[in-house]
């Protein structure tokens, strides 16, 4: 491949992304003018901005390397990753929005009344922040492996630098417009290649999947047949699907963008829109896993399926159209793990920040650290952390390691929100009781995978793809505790439901107490 | 997925965190824990004391009817007695200890104290029960007094009531008295800041409201039209600078009535007086101390242009900083000393800066003293205030007019 476009256009979104950070708040306009000062972002903005944040480098490269690796049943991937946002908007949207919570830690404070849930919730933020940076530092290394033959690790330095730069250096706050713009960026990188490799399939002979399986029963383009290895795919794809459905809502630096909307009707108006985004970004990955089958049924050597959406241009189409649509897709994937990995920091280092260091540093110097260094601190740590574990691990799928991320969420912070917004007679006991075995559970099931491997049959199936048992066991341990627990229902829970769930504009009184 | 030294990586990744956090909770757990004591008096010392403050958590409230029962196991500790009763002014609150079916008679035996306000030591003639195992035979009970009133009775009981018992049961009574008044000065801090705000409301009026009609008044023959938006914008600013109910609106809400003040103020100045705004849409919707940045702009106003020459500048920025937004007013104005201000902030003078004391004490009442004003200024060089707000805070929600 010709390094020097790839190169070019991975620097080019580097430097972009530097330079937004450092003109930040500059770039909005100074005005003279009420009207124009005042105008909130609209739900079209916001959605656009959400989308910005949310696809990150698993949506851009791994679900084409999953399709292509695992056969059909991966398209419920981009299923999975878009139906999670239509579960937020019926249930969790516009009640967190009046809660006024900015992060999931100020809705467990608010709702539940109790500074050990808080600081439960801050953990486990950290936990799904962190799982979910390292697949974007490793994706990094991945990008400029395929474009330029660097070691893996330099990849990871430079997101884990440019991250750091842009969140410490106080420049890119995640300003809707940049991330709104991002989101536009990602499809028009993602959407070109695309055509133009359709349009040369459709003139050059339209040749189908050519595959090979072990098993004449198990095909690619077959759906659960186990292509690729995997064991009870029918388990596995609704397990996954759960997680995806489910985990959405736990999402740090989704949520912080809902927050944005001045209330809950605008709010879920947002959700809408985010469904059609995602509706239209995702068309895309798919078509590259499929593609992928066709031009290149097997993989060169050492040569992960993940880079197999920056692959493929280059061996479609020869000269130098292909290296040009293969650099456009490496800067889009650039694009894409620089802005999620921002949006996360920002949020791993808030919760460091908030829970941590700051009441740490003022005892050490006495009161006198500004707050935003508070935040510096948090923020190299919450760099730093995911960096390392970046170098250590290699092989993980990028979309499967998200997958995890969202089987945790999904475990632990979708039953606090769903009861905590609907259920008036959740504990604190319940609450915290959910959210320790959900998250035990869950993590633990992540670790036995990781750690001793892939298992064959059952066992190895529950494991691999745990949300299937761990979010109904989290959902029925949070009840009964719960119902044991009566005394222990926050006091201000009547006062707090009607709140959540009264639209703004009727007159209420929602003094809190 | 094959096994390998990758997957290992990534357990440590989940398992990394978490361990780590374990870790340090559990070492500032123990740090605080585990004190080496020199003496058995200092570690009696420092179990009475600790005691103590785990009953103080639990009055922070005063004294509920949540709070009693752990308030009474604590106290219960602190003196070493068979049982211990909380009896409020209405019923009885709490009973730790043996004996329950004594908790009946308590409300009986304590109103006496708490009409009379004194200690009073009951025998077994009074307090024992028919059952001759059952230790409870005496009873020391003492009033519990907050602001001259008697508001509890604590009630001590056991086999016999020493002197020392009763000197000891009414020291820990004149404890929890002043836990109760304590308690009792976290709602009164809100009146204060409350009344505040009412004489916030009553600061804007006179030289304001004058100043704004001559204004008006000097539009009616010459400009008609623009006298009567003049009004309207009088009307909608006296609208909300008096309006009932809620401490807190929107950054929006808040921006619009300065909008209406500073068309009052261009009205009276003309081209004098310019201002720039910028500020970051999202955090339009976050809720602030209602009347929190008028009064700092009237101030930049005030300070930027009535004792100056020429033309001065107001700008208003609110900008975004992840979990906190800042607002900075800044005007290039005359200035002022910063001793002076200082005083003002401490509340020791009120000087010429309209409500500047009085918007930095009700931030540091809604936020804590973390979120006060911060004032840049020296004489000639103009001046800048800042505050920050955080997006969250427990407890306080906007209410729109």
């Amino acid at each position: 491949m010709n390094t020097s476009f790839g190169i070019t256009a991975i620097s080019a979104v580097c430097l972009v992304t530097l330079t937004i950070g450092a003109l930040g708040f500059r770039l909005s306009r100074t005005t003279s003018d009420f009207y124009v000062a005042s105008r909130m972002v609209t739900p079209a903005w916001n959605a656009s901005a959400i989308g910005g944040e949310y696809l990150s480098a698993a949506s851009f490269l791994g679900v084409a390397g999953l399709i292509y690796s695992l056969g059909a049943d991966m398209l419920w991937l981009p299923v999975g990753y878009t139906v999670g946002y239509l579960v937020l908007l019926l249930f969790v949207a516009a009640p967190l929005r009046r809660s006024g919570a900015y992060t999931i830690p100020d809705f467990a404070q608010a709702r539940m009344e109790s500074p050990a849930v808080r600081r439960l919730c801050s953990v486990m933020v950290l936990a799904i922040g962190w799982l979910y940076l390292l697949p974007q530092f490793k994706g990094a290394g991945l990008v400029l492996h395929t474009v330029s033959g660097a070691p893996l690790w330099v990849g990871n330095l430079v997101v884990a630098v440019v991250v750091l730069i842009n969140v410490v250096g106080g420049g890119m706050r995640s300003i809707t417009l940049v991330q709104a713009v991002q989101y536009w960026i990602k499809v028009t990188a993602i959407s070109v290649p695309a055509f133009v490799l359709v349009s040369w399939w459709l003139h050059h002979g339209q040749p189908v999947p050519q595959v090979t399986a072990l098993r004449p029963d198990q095909g690619w383009a077959l759906p659960l047949s186990g292509f690729g290895g995997v064991e009870h795919p029918v388990y596995a794809t609704y397990s996954m699907l759960l997680a995806l459905a489910f985990g959405t809502m736990g999402l740090p630096h989704v949520l912080v963008r809902f927050y944005t909307n001045p209330d809950g009707q605008s709010t879920r108006r947002t959700t809408l829109v985010v469904l059609a985004l995602l509706g239209l970004f995702y068309l895309f990955p798919p078509l590259y896993g499929a593609f992928g089958r066709i031009y290149l049924p097997r993989l060169p050597a050492g040569i992960s399926p993940d880079s197999i959406t920056l692959l493929l241009p280059t061996v479609v189409i020869p000269g130098v159209g292909g290296e040009l649509l293969s650099a456009i897709l490496a800067g889009g994937a650039f694009a894409a793990l620089l802005s999620t990995a921002s949006g996360l920091t920002i949020c791993a280092a808030g919760v460091v920040d908030q829970d941590l260091v700051r009441g740490r540093l003022r005892r050490v110097t006495g009161n006198d650290a500004r707050a935003i260094n508070g935040f510096r601190i948090a923020a190299v740590a919450a760099v730093a952390v995911p960096f390392v574990l970046s170098l250590a691990a290699r092989d993980l799928g990028l979309a499967d390691t998200v997958g995890l991320a969202f089987a945790i969420a999904a475990s632990t912070f979708c039953p606090l929100l769903v009861l905590g917004i609907w259920w008036p007679r959740l504990s604190t006991t319940g609450a915290v009781a959910g959210l320790l075995c959900g998250g035990v559970l869950a993590m633990s099931a992540v670790l036995t995978t990781v750690i001793g491997g892939l298992h064959g049959g059952w066992a190895g199936a529950l494991l691999a793809q745990p949300a299937a048992w761990t979010v109904p066991i989290a959902f029925v341990v949070t009840v009964v505790v719960s119902m044991a627990t009566p005394s222990r229902i926050p006091r201000g829970t009547a006062r707090t439901m009607v709140r959540l769930h009264t639209p703004e504009n009727l007159v209420l009184d929602r003094a809190p107490r | 997925m094959p096994p390998s030294i990758d997957l290992v990586a990534l357990a440590i990744a989940i398992a990394a965190p978490i361990a780590l956090m374990t870790l340090a909770w559990a070492f500032t757990r123990a740090s605080r824990r585990r004190q080496e004591f020199t003496s058995p008096v200092d570690r009696q010392t420092y179990e009475t004391l600790h005691t103590a403050s785990r009953a103080a958590r639990h009055l922070q409230k005063g004294l509920t009817a949540e709070g009693a029962p752990k308030v009474a196991k604590h106290l219960r500790t602190l003196l070493g007695t068979q049982a211990l009763a909380l009896c409020g002014s209405t019923s009885t609150l709490a009973w730790d200890g043996t004996g329950t079916h004594h908790r009946d008679q308590v409300w009986r035996l304590a109103s006496e104290v708490l009409t009379s306000g004194h200690t009073v030591v009951l025998g077994a003639k009074e307090v024992a029960c028919g059952d001759p195992t059952c230790p409870i035979r005496t009873a020391i009970l003492v009033p519990v007094i907050s602001d001259e009133r008697v508001v509890a009775a604590l009630a001590a009981y056991g086999p016999a009531a020493s002197p020392g018992l009763v000197r000891a049961t009414e020291e820990v009574a004149g404890w929890v008295s002043t836990q109760v008044e304590l308690a009792d000065l976290g709602p009164q801090r809100s009146r204060v800041v409350e009344a505040e705000l009412r004489a916030l409301r009553a600061q804007i009026s006179p030289h304001f409201i004058y100043n704004s009609l001559a204004a008006i008044a000097s539009f009616v023959r010459t400009d008609p039209d623009r006298a009567r938006d003049l009004l309207l914008e009088f009307a909608d600013f006296t609208r909300y600078a008096f309006r009932r109910g809620g401490t807190f609106t929107t950054l929006a809400e808040e921006l619009g009535n300065i909008e209406h003040y500073l068309a009052l103020e261009q009205a009276r100045f003309g081209d004098r007086l310019q201002v720039s705004l910028l500020v970051a849409p999202e955090v339009l919707s976050i809720a602030v101390p209602y009347l929190a940045i008028q009064p700092l702009v009237e101030n930049a106003v005030h300070h930027g242009l009535e004792s100056k020459e020429g033309v001065g500048h107001v700008s208003i920025t609110a900008s975004d900083l992840g979990s906190e937004a800042e607002i900075v007013v800044e005007d290039d104005g005359i200035g002022s000393d910063p001793d002076v201000v200082r005083a003002v902030l401490a509340g020791v003078q009120s000087g010429d800066s309209v409500g500047l004391g009085n918007v930095d004490a009700r931030l540091r009442q809604a936020y804590g003293d973390d979120h006060g004003l911060v004032v840049e200024t020296a004489p000639g060089a103009g001046t800048r205030v800042t505050f920050r707000v955080p997006k969250f805070a427990p407890d306080i929600q906007p209410s729109s007019s």
